[in-house]
């Protein structure tokens, strides 16, 4: 590791290796692997046409782990990459893997050094504060002008990064990767006279600030915000629901450890170790995990492991397919690892990045069910709030806050305030209709979803 | 095991006056230095096994330079003095400026610090060694296999964070402090069939080093696998609108999430707030009296400094339904005009401080909680609270862990999946009753500044009508 005034914090990986080996040497462990981060950050966020915070940070990180004489293992992570720093979470780790679990002993992944996916992602430079700053204001200004309602943007940023990750260990794997991202995301306050105030916004990713679509962010921010004045109660009871690409991608996000393998062994997941190849979707109902996907900004070709990023199919056609696992998960369950880890004495596992797609064959009826044109009455939910707290992953249920709107014969009515709650596993089997037009979100690749008999509370 | 990072001793005097020196030469209005160690460990024991250790350390320093009502603001992770320079540097020139060293006026150095952390010196080594707290989580473990029943899961967590502050800026700030705040808990998935429940319970606490060991495990365990069982076979909450008693404890954070971020300055600056044009107003029933202070001994959000290097304080924030104070920061005084209060605050260094609660909670009433309930002829209790948020035009939620129906003046049966819903402008004037059973609990707060320890609290208090979203 270097750090030189002026410059990004680098990773030397083979400085990093032989410091780490000989330090090993000298306290005779034979066994060590650890990942390590570094990342420069700048963004700015505006208030009215005037610079507010302007941010910078360099950031370092590193997490070692070590396998001590009995074969257990310990870990220590530290932000300081000094000589010094590297010494101490080595000791560190070596003194934590006197507490090990004798269970569960995480091994090197046997695809550390496989080879890895191809991912042709540019690095962008950066644009610098400056730039940044003149950008948002001008988005702030352009989203200000849209609508006499809107008159302030409370939550607004504009970012830019460039990180590097390392993963090795001491049977000669190496992983390194760089990456460049930025984001931008816009949300608007609007009021009108005598009504409350309604919020809305939206979000884009890109490898670069420069390929940041920050039109389409605006548009969005604007129409959603607008469509949001025109606000009324709703009725509680049982509607027929559309969801947006972003709100079913949140929803099956939060219910991930349905998939996950260390939550099955856990025991917190509705799964068990013998779900796989049972029904637990509508059978047009398919989900993957390709963290591979070209939209997917944030994409890595290895997991905290080394293991390589793969596209994995989790339901096929409605029947659990596979899960997604770590070295240790994927050895208890006696199949090879997915590249979803992360990198612990008990390493978690994760999903990537969402795609949903459908074999629904259409007819008639269901054809009727688009969200842009359908005369039923329905509600169409484009933001799931709250996922923290409405959420019990390991029940299966769910009861959120959601911003959304009641459609009637086309007619389109904000929601005031409403919570739907649910079942999940009853939801993915009363999936009503998937809409043919996958859409590209930051979370994942989806169509509008719909689901009939949703329950939900609202203050009418 | 301690991992402690070197102390911000007295050699660092004279590199922080360089820095607030070349910032002031640049023309910044002021520029104040956060420098951090910290020191963290994490213990998880699952059924009857420690599953996972997880220590930690980091150093870093965040540095923030205002020109104006603007700031710029620089973490890294370099404490050089290359790397602090190359940080004012970056946040010099986020404003425009740059240092101008032949001006030799434009600093007086460094006042004598004020040392809050010298008496906290040997706190992280009085904290409970590794395998006593180990030994320690296991007991609880073992103890929800004594009371429960059902129980898939066991688990018994362990959080110490250790942190030591030092605080300097232009202004003549000069003050360390050394915070420590410890976490344990247990939470307990049961199962039967189809039916499910998961029931937690977390205390905290700050600046007592042997708190695990005198941690009541046993009150603890009773408590979740009461509630568990009890919660295994509830039926799911009706959903409408209805008169509601929050517990006293974790109830707190209904105020905490529907009326504190509200009274935070970031949020009038944001114009976020209903509030920002309502001091000396009424906004609450007359009944509510709420206080955020940063002096309770002990308390998860207590400490003797904020991270601005400013002592703590008792802020009243409502007195007897009226606004009487906001909660202020350096930068909130500078952009709204309310007075600092003690309470910029920040997760790290990565972050810059910004309004944050500490311990708060509404004041004890005269009512006894029978009183509450008896008082209601059909409505909801809730007895342990999940978690909340509040959206950018003040509209809160809260998840309803343990909830019981009211029935004619008493409790009957247990209910799930309850979402209390509504706004902070709407819900205060509806608390008409308060009871004589204040009592806080620990919890985390997440907002601008990062995750932060605080306390919420309350007695049992009755909102008259409240939408409860179900099935």
């Amino acid at each position: 590791m270097s750090t030189k005034p002026g410059k990004i914090i680098e990773l030397d990986s083979k400085a990093l290796r032989d410091k780490l080996s000989n330090l090993a040497k000298r306290e005779g462990i034979h066994q060590w692997d650890l990942g390590a981060a570094c990342s420069k950050d700048s963004s700015v966020q505006v208030d009215r046409g005037e610079a507010k915070q302007l941010k910078g940070a360099q950031r370092s990180s590193i997490t070692v782990r070590v396998w001590n004489n009995k074969g257990l293992v310990g870990i220590t992570s530290t932000s300081d990459l000094s000589d010094i720093g590297l010494e101490k979470a080595l000791i560190g780790a070596h003194q934590a893997s006197d507490f090990g679990n004798a269970n569960d002993i995480p091994a090197f992944s046997p695809l550390a050094k496989a080879p890895l996916p191809n991912l042709d992602r540019p690095l962008r430079p950066a644009q610098g504060i400056s730039r940044l700053l003149e950008l948002l204001k001008q988005a702030e200004a352009e989203l200000l002008s849209r609508h006499p309602a809107i008159q302030t943007v409370p939550y607004n940023a504009l970012g830019e990064t460039n990180s590097e990750r390392i993963y090795l260990n001491s049977d000669g794997a190496l992983r390194q990767m760089k990456r460049t991202d930025a984001c931008i995301y816009l949300y608007a306050r609007a009021e009108e006279d005598g009504r409350k105030p309604r919020s809305a916004g939206a979000v884009r990713l890109a490898v670069g600030s420069q390929d940041l679509d920050i039109k389409g962010c605006i548009d969005e921010a604007a129409e959603l915000t607008i469509s949001h004045l025109n606000y009324g109660p709703i009725d509680t009871g049982r509607y027929l629901v559309c969801f947006t690409p972003e709100a079913f991608l949140d929803l099956i996000g939060a219910f991930s450890s349905i998939f996950n393998a260390r939550s099955i062994l856990d025991g917190v997941s509705l799964s068990q170790r013998d779900s796989l190849g049972s029904s637990i979707a509508v059978p047009f109902f398919s989900l993957y995990d390709n963290g591979l996907h070209p939209a997917n900004v944030g994409a890595s070709t290895f997991d905290g492991e080394g293991t390589p990023t793969q596209k994995l199919c989790l339901i096929n056609q409605g029947r659990l397919e596979n899960f997604l696992h770590s070295e240790a998960t994927a050895r208890a369950f006696g199949v090879a690892p997915t590249g979803h880890a992360g990198l612990g004495a008990k390493v978690s596992v994760g999903p990537d990045w969402f795609e949903v797609s459908s074999t629904e064959t259409h007819n008639s009826t269901i054809n009727k069910l688009d969200h842009n044109s359908s005369q039923e009455t329905f509600v169409l939910i484009d933001g799931l709030n709250a996922l923290h707290a409405g959420v019990k992953a390991s029940q299966g249920s769910f009861s959120l806050p959601f911003s959304g709107w009641l459609l009637k014969k086309g007619e389109k009515i904000s929601i005031e305030a409403a919570t739907v709650a649910g079942d999940i596993r009853t939801l993915l089997n009363n999936i009503e209709h998937m809409e043919s037009e996958q859409v590209i979100t930051h979370n994942g690749l989806c169509p509008h979803v719909w689901i009939n008999g949703l329950s939900i509370s609202g203050e009418a | 095991m301690a991992l402690k990072e070197e102390s911000f001793d007295s050699n660092w005097q004279p590199k922080l006056e360089s820095l607030l020196w070349r910032g002031r030469t640049a023309g910044a209005d002021l520029i104040e230095i956060f420098l951090e160690n910290t020191d963290h460990l994490g213990v998880l024991a699952e059924q009857d096994t420690i599953t996972s250790v997880n220590p930690s350390f980091s150093r870093g320093a965040g540095i923030r330079v205002f020109l104006g009502e603007r700031d710029g603001f620089v973490s890294t992770n370099d404490l050089s003095e290359s790397g602090l320079n190359l940080a004012l540097e970056q946040a010099l020139s986020m404003l425009g400026l740059q240092p101008n060293e032949a001006d030799y006026s434009s600093f007086d150095g460094l006042p004598k610090l004020r040392d809050f952390a010298i008496a906290k010196i040997q706190w992280l080594n009085s904290c409970p060694q590794l395998k006593q707290a180990s030994e320690r989580l296991l007991y609880g473990t073992n103890l929800l296999d004594n009371y429960g029943t059902h129980l898939q899961v066991r688990r018994g967590s362990y959080a110490r964070d250790w942190q030591e502050v030092l605080v300097a800026a232009s202004d003549g700030t000069y003050a360390r402090d050394i915070r420590l705040n410890q976490s344990m808990g247990l939470n307990v998935l049961a199962t039967d069939g189809q039916h499910r429940s998961s029931i937690g319970r977390r205390y905290g606490t700050s600046g007592r080093p042997e708190e695990l060991l005198e941690w009541d495990a046993e009150t603890c365990a009773r408590e979740v696998c009461e509630s568990a069982g009890t919660m295994l076979y509830a039926d799911y909450v009706e959903a409408g609108q209805m008169p509601v008693v929050l517990a006293n404890r974790f109830g707190g954070v209904i105020f905490h999430e529907a009326c504190g971020h509200l009274l935070e300055t970031t949020q009038i600056e944001r114009g976020t707030t209903p509030f920002s044009e309502k001091l000396n107003q009424p906004i609450a029933h007359e009944a509510v009296t709420a206080i955020d202070e940063g002096l309770t001994d002990g308390a998860f959000g207590s400490f003797c400094m904020d991270d601005e290097g400013m002592e703590a304080q008792r802020t009243v924030l409502i007195e007897n339904g009226v606004l009487k104070r906001f909660i202020s920061d350096r930068a909130g005084e500078l952009r709204t005009g309310h007075k600092r209060t003690g309470s910029g605050r920040r997760q790290a260094h990565t972050f810059a401080a910004a309004s944050r609660m500490r311990n708060t909670y509404i004041a004890a009433g005269p009512h006894t909680p029978d009183g509450l309930i008896s008082s209601i002829e059909r409505g909801l209790y809730c007895k342990s609270m999940g978690g909340g948020s509040v959206g950018p035009t003040g509209q809160f939620n809260f998840a309803v862990e343990e909830g019981y129906l009211i029935e004619q003046g008493a409790l009957s049966k247990p209910l799930k999946g309850a979402t209390l819903i509504g706004e902070a402008k709407e819900v205060m004037p509806r608390i008409s009753m308060c009871a004589n059973d204040l009592e806080l609990a620990a919890g985390f707060c997440g907002s601008v500044s990062g995750n932060i320890f605080v306390t919420v609290g309350q007695p049992h208090i009755k909102v008259d009508s409240i939408t409860v979203g179900g099935r």
